[in-house]
């Protein structure tokens, strides 16, 4: 029996989905406003952070070793840096790699190759490369450096020759406030974005349901309990969020297509586009589930109004 | 069957709809209910449903008083009661076979039996050429009737028609009491509210007239006496 009425809930729902053409349409258009708009905001924010953490892994403090240091000593160094608890990883970068990977990265510039080869000699020093685990430790780290006698530039017992942290020190600064800033922002503007979103959805289901209020009471006198005339609402809810949440997904795709070159200029490798496409099971969860969640909920809660008398 | 005991009804605004009626109706009868609009037919009708409560006095259905049936266990009683409405009440997005199939679904019955009865049902009512029209499609005695074979499709115990003939002109209203009285024959209550002398004098069946509330006369094969 369960499963009869079960059956005959979903049916129904789907039959009033299609005979309600017109505001079905006008429900599904607006829930597609409304998933757009979290869907936006939650992709937007979370390719920021991802871009940003790119952007946050390519800072670091290289030290330049004296052309003078012995390989042990500079290993030496090496391990006192990764006793810092700040520091996430030191990279030791020898001549001789310095070297392979400049002339890799400056293998169609003639000149430099050219004159490379003019000095005979490897120009490049060995560099240790400090990452460290958040943007603004940075500072922490450097200072440790400059303290530390026998590390800092120029003192009789230094390997060190120079360290660049101070060059980019203005920047890196910059760029914590910034990831910071865009985080905060992100998570204030989804959190809106969402609110505003239920409240139309919820508005639109709530006037679909209004037109339908007088067959309410009409399935009332015939019989019907509040779940079975609730029932093919809800399923209608879901069939709304269903089709909205599919149509949302299609229409991103031109969209982020048409926005890649925009984002690529500001991000290097990482775009719009490819972030959808590489994250788009997560993105397909996220919309569908929601679109579900709202129609049925605000399906729900708005029947629940012509259902309080006996 | 039916008894109201001393049942009065006023708004809060103060109007009085119904001021100590006190009434009983046995198995079986066909019972007219007559007056002027806001004598306090349609507020009888309300409180028999269960769609409001009496402010005074007691309406019971077989034994069972109404105003204590729990909003849970409502729908099961209203199943037991067949109601038609002077303006139709169908589902409109549904077609003339799935208004009366839907009764028959919230029942809880099988797929088979609404497969039998309802096309039997919408026979009896001679909508058989029309099953599959929406209610757009279908006249004011071809809606009526379609009410009527939703309301009688469970085989209730009571039939309420309110004003069931107001929408409708002379040919179709005659119809329309013919079905009813059938219906009565086959053993099932029936109570009718109506203002149509011609109706209430045709039928000779017991007759209630009401005024301001009250129950001003009741006769057995009465006459429409305002």
């Amino acid at each position: 029996m369960l499963w009869t009425t079960i059956k005959r809930i979903i049916k129904a729902g789907f039959v009033s989905f299609w005979r309600n053409g017109s505001v079905s349409l006008s429900a599904v258009f607006v829930m597609i406003v409304a998933l757009f708009m979290i869907a936006s905001t939650l992709i937007i924010t979370a390719f920021l952070g991802t871009a940003l953490k790119d952007l946050q892994d390519k800072i670091d403090i290289n030290i330049y070793v004296d052309a003078k240091a012995t390989e042990s000593a500079i290993m030496d160094l090496k391990k006192q840096l990764e006793t810092l608890p700040e520091v996430k990883t030191v990279e030791y970068i020898s001549r001789e790699r310095a070297l392979d990977e400049f002339r890799s990265r400056h293998e169609n510039d003639h000149r430099i190759t050219q004159a490379l080869d003019e000095i005979g000699d490897n120009p490049l020093p060995a560099t240790l490369t400090v990452k460290a685990r958040e943007p603004s430790q940075y500072e922490g780290i450097s200072n440790f450096l400059l303290n530390k006698s026998e590390l800092s530039a120029g003192s009789a017992i230094s390997i060190v020759s120079k360290v660049n942290y101070n060059d980019n020190k203005a920047a890196i600064e910059r760029l914590s406030k910034l990831i910071v800033g865009v985080k905060k922002l992100g998570g204030i503007i989804t959190a809106v974005m969402v609110g505003i979103s239920i409240l139309i959805t919820f508005n639109t289901i709530r006037l679909a349901i209004f037109i339908a209020r007088d067959e309410i009471g009409v399935m009332r006198l015939v019989g019907g309990s509040k779940e079975y005339i609730r029932g093919p609402f809800v399923v209608e809810g879901i069939l709304y969020g269903l089709v909205a949440s599919f149509l949302t997904l299609i229409l991103f795709y031109p969209i982020t297509y048409w926005l890649k070159n925009t984002t690529q200029v500001f991000y290097g490798g990482v775009d719009l586009l490819h972030y959808f496409v590489a994250n788009f099971v997560q993105i397909f969860l996220i919309i569908v589930s929601s679109g579900i969640a709202l129609g049925a909920v605000s399906s729900y809660l708005a029947v629940r109004k012509y259902l309080t008398s006996k | 069957m039916i008894y109201f005991d001393n049942v009065s009804k006023s708004y809060p605004d103060g109007t009085v709809a119904l001021n100590g009626v006190t009434l009983s109706v046995k198995q079986g009868e066909f019972v007219s209910i007559v007056g002027h609009s806001g004598a306090g037919k349609t507020t009888l009708v309300k409180l028999l449903l269960g769609e409001d409560s009496a402010t005074d006095g007691s309406v019971s259905f077989d034994s069972v008083d109404i105003q204590k049936v729990k909003a849970h266990d409502m729908p099961e009683l209203r199943r037991r009661i067949g109601i038609i409405f002077q303006d139709f009440r169908l589902l409109p997005n549904k077609t003339a076979y799935e208004n009366v199939a839907f009764a028959m679904e919230v029942a809880g019955k099988t797929e088979e039996e609404i497969a039998s009865d309802v096309p039997h049902v919408l026979e009896l009512v001679d909508l058989s050429q029309k099953m599959w029209n929406f209610p757009r499609q279908l006249s004011g005695g071809e809606l009526q009737r379609v009410a009527i074979a939703r309301a009688i499709v469970n085989h209730p115990d009571l039939i309420i028609a309110d004003e069931p003939t107001g929408n409708l002109d002379p040919i179709n209203t005659y119809e329309i009491v013919q079905i009813l009285k059938k219906i009565n024959d086959m053993g099932t209550t029936v109570i009718l509210t109506t203002h149509n002398k011609g109706v209430v004098e045709a039928l000779g069946k017991r007759v209630i007239t009401m005024d301001h509330g009250k129950i001003i006369r009741d006769d057995s094969t009465g006459k429409y006496a305002l």
